[in-house]
């Protein structure tokens, strides 16, 4: 996994709350065995008009979002099911940090597990984002996980927490697996407790 | 002694490997699989020359992709077929036991757990799919996880996960008629919201939850999700442990596995992190309106209208659905016509909905303007209902009578619907195009479906109580 340590980038906003993963990316373009290429697909019924042409009023389809590489988005983001291709998705697509008032539990963890990091603000730092991303074309974050800090060049600045071990793990580019199998002792103790 | 919740007893015996600052490290007794989440994990596993730890804890079957039309044909969709051959090649290759399509136990991952009998009060249970919460039903603890996490439950059989907090949601009182299963946990979600169990394990409980029947169970706890909770739990029972006698995995020595579960249930003062308490008796059958699952009112009601909403994002929210689903605010429920129906998917396709749908249906006809169909959850779901000549029953109303899947719960299957087409469906998900791009879903307990199929609208299911 691509470690996360700074991100500057380019915002883009996507205004709803509640965006399911069935938006993110609807199940149609679920049945390939793949991890990469998902990013074609990414918010396919609002991005594109019949499949094929973009759509004018999706917001992100705006040329000064070109390039953007952290969304922000309204609370409980990634709501629904637990289809790891939402976060494939929205990395191929070029996203690497998204910024939310909250978002749903599986999809939160999903992120980590792709070296994306999610960022909970406040509902009214979010809107401070939104506000002065609308104004200013081209509005750049710098976002540091070593600090845990969100700044811009026009003086914008939030803390944010994300838990130790996730950041340590993003942090490092660390593969939980790889983690958990130096415990191997340990879990075979416990199977053998559980058999006896 | 501290008394103890339910989920406290589960997660406390599972823990591996603890330490501050970390996530703890929890066995995994029981891990299901399906074709669409897990040939990622597969072909990782396969990347880094490892192997799945316990192939005999781990149980496979194909139902999101497959068609509910007959299964000798030859699947039409390639890259369908494909994921379903590659389930194929990865259990033989790493040794899972699969329940294939030719297989008489074949369904739904969440309806056949629980009749193999691999779904047992006390264990630790997992899938790469948001409604392993069903689960949860037998005293289990029992959630949803992504590819990734299926890849570390192959590998090492278990899972890092931060402790979640615990939510009580006590329903009391005596359920009304027409009020089912599905408009108890409707209602929840529409009280507290499709985020407001976020982080959290919610236990249901109370005599309205005691009186459910084991299947019924399953329905309030498969959409605990849609409430945004991680797990949805209820304390196991004698029900529970005489529906799992018999069932083909479940344990040779079932007393003493019994005399165990029965330490389960949370001690009496066991503390919660929050507690809701739901009055039965007060519930209405409920019709979803918009495009979550928490923008449901009761089948009496009327569409609301967004100014309804003092929060803006509700509000929001509202006015995208009310276009969406090409509804007026104000306008009654019961004059909303429908043009499809859907009886099946994890939440209602099991044989007591089955049963209640039909004795609703038997000597009606399905309205001509309305196509309806009936997904059973499962093969030995399908054979007992055409046992009871169930099936003969739908059929003579004017429904199509399927094989078993998700089918039209989520659509990856042919079984859509078309763009503006409206649906009552017992499925759990009423997203944008969750059916079918455009079309507008609208999420019912299967009586209240049946009835909508027979008039072609909805129907508040109680006037019928007298007739």
């Amino acid at each position: 996994m691509e470690p996360f340590t700074k991100l500057k980038g380019i915002v883009t906003l996507l205004d709803l709350p509640n965006v399911d993963t069935d938006q993110i990316i609807p199940k149609q373009f679920l049945k390939r065995i793949e991890r990469t290429g998902f990013g074609q697909y990414l918010f396919y019924d609002w991005r594109f008009v019949d499949g094929r042409e973009l759509n004018p009023d999706f917001e992100m389809n705006q040329a000064r979002y070109r390039g953007a590489r952290i969304l922000t988005t309204r609370a409980n983001f990634g709501c629904g099911s637990s289809r790891e291709h939402a976060p494939w998705s929205l990395e191929d697509y070029g996203f690497r940090c998204i910024i939310a008032p909250s978002f749903a539990d599986i999809f939160y963890n999903n992120c980590f597990k792709n070296g994306m990091l999610p960022v909970q603000l406040q509902e009214d730092q979010v809107e401070q984002i939104f506000q002065r991303v609308r104004r200013t074309p081209g509005y750049e974050l710098a976002i540091d996980l070593v600090d845990q800090t969100i700044k811009s060049d026009d003086g914008l600045e939030f803390r944010f927490q994300v838990d130790g071990f996730r950041r340590h793990c993003l942090l490092n580019g660390l593969d939980d697996i790889g983690l958990t199998l130096q415990y191997d002792k340990k879990i075979s103790e416990f199977e053998r407790r559980a058999a006896g | 002694m501290k008394p103890k919740t339910m989920f406290e007893k589960i997660w406390e015996s599972h823990v591996v490997h603890e330490e501050p600052g970390k996530p703890s490290l929890i066995y995994i007794d029981r891990h299901l699989v399906h074709e669409v989440t897990s040939p990622q994990a597969f072909e990782s596993l396969r990347l880094s020359g490892r192997k799945v730890r316990r192939p005999e804890l781990t149980f496979a079957t194909m139902d999101h992709n497959v068609p509910t039309t007959l299964r000798s044909l030859p699947i039409v969709d390639p890259i369908s077929a494909q994921q379903i051959e590659t389930l194929r090649t990865n259990c033989r290759e790493f040794g899972v036991t699969l329940f294939d399509l030719d297989s008489p136990e074949q369904g739904i991952v969440h309806v056949i757990g629980p009749e193999l009998g691999v779904t047992l009060p006390g264990v630790t249970l997992v899938c790469g799919d948001s409604h392993t919460s069903t689960h949860g039903a037998f005293g289990a603890l029992a959630f949803g996880i992504g590819t990734s996490e299926v890849e570390h439950v192959l590998a090492t059989q278990c899972l890092l996960q931060e402790r979640p907090k615990t939510f009580l949601i006590e329903v009391s009182g005596l359920r009304p008629y027409g009020v089912e299963a599905k408009d108890i946990i409707l209602s929840i979600i529409g009280r507290i919201g499709t985020g407001g169990g976020t982080g959290s394990v919610v236990e249901y409980a109370g005599d309205a939850i005691r009186a459910l029947s084991v299947e019924e169970r399953m329905t309030v706890c498969n959409m605990s999700i849609e409430g945004g909770a991680r797990a949805g739990m209820i304390a196991p029972d004698e029900k529970t442990f005489s529906y799992l006698r018999g069932r083909k995995y479940a344990p040779k020595d079932f007393d003493a596995a019994v005399a165990r579960w029965k330490s389960l249930p949370s001690d009496p003062g066991a503390a919660f992190d929050r507690k809701l308490a739901i009055n039965a008796a007060t519930l209405s059958p409920q019709v979803t309106w918009g495009t979550n699952p928490g923008q449901v009112v009761a089948v009496d009601s009327r569409v609301p209208s967004p100014a309804d909403f003092a929060d803006p994002n509700d509000r929001k929210s509202a006015e995208r659905a009310l276009e969406y689903m090409g509804l007026k605010a104000g306008t009654p429920i019961s004059d909303v016509g429908v043009e499809r129906v859907f009886i099946g998917s994890c939440t209602n396709s099991r044989i007591e909905d089955l049963r209640l749908a039909a004795q609703f249906v038997r000597g009606r006809k399905v309205s001509p303007k309305v196509y309806a169909m009936v997904v059973p959850g499962s093969q030995p779901v399908k054979k007992r209902a055409e046992e009871e000549g169930l099936d003969r029953i739908f059929k003579e109303a004017g429904f199509d009578w399927r094989e078993s899947g998700c089918s039209m719960c989520l659509g990856m299957n042919p079984d859509i619907l078309k763009p503006g087409e409206r649906c009552a469906s017992t499925s759990n998900r009423n997203f944008e195009g969750r059916q079918g791009k455009g079309g507008r879903t609208h999420l019912v307990s299967p009586i209240m479906a049946a009835a909508a199929a027979i008039e072609g609208h909805f129907v508040d299911v109680r006037q019928y109580r007298s007739n």
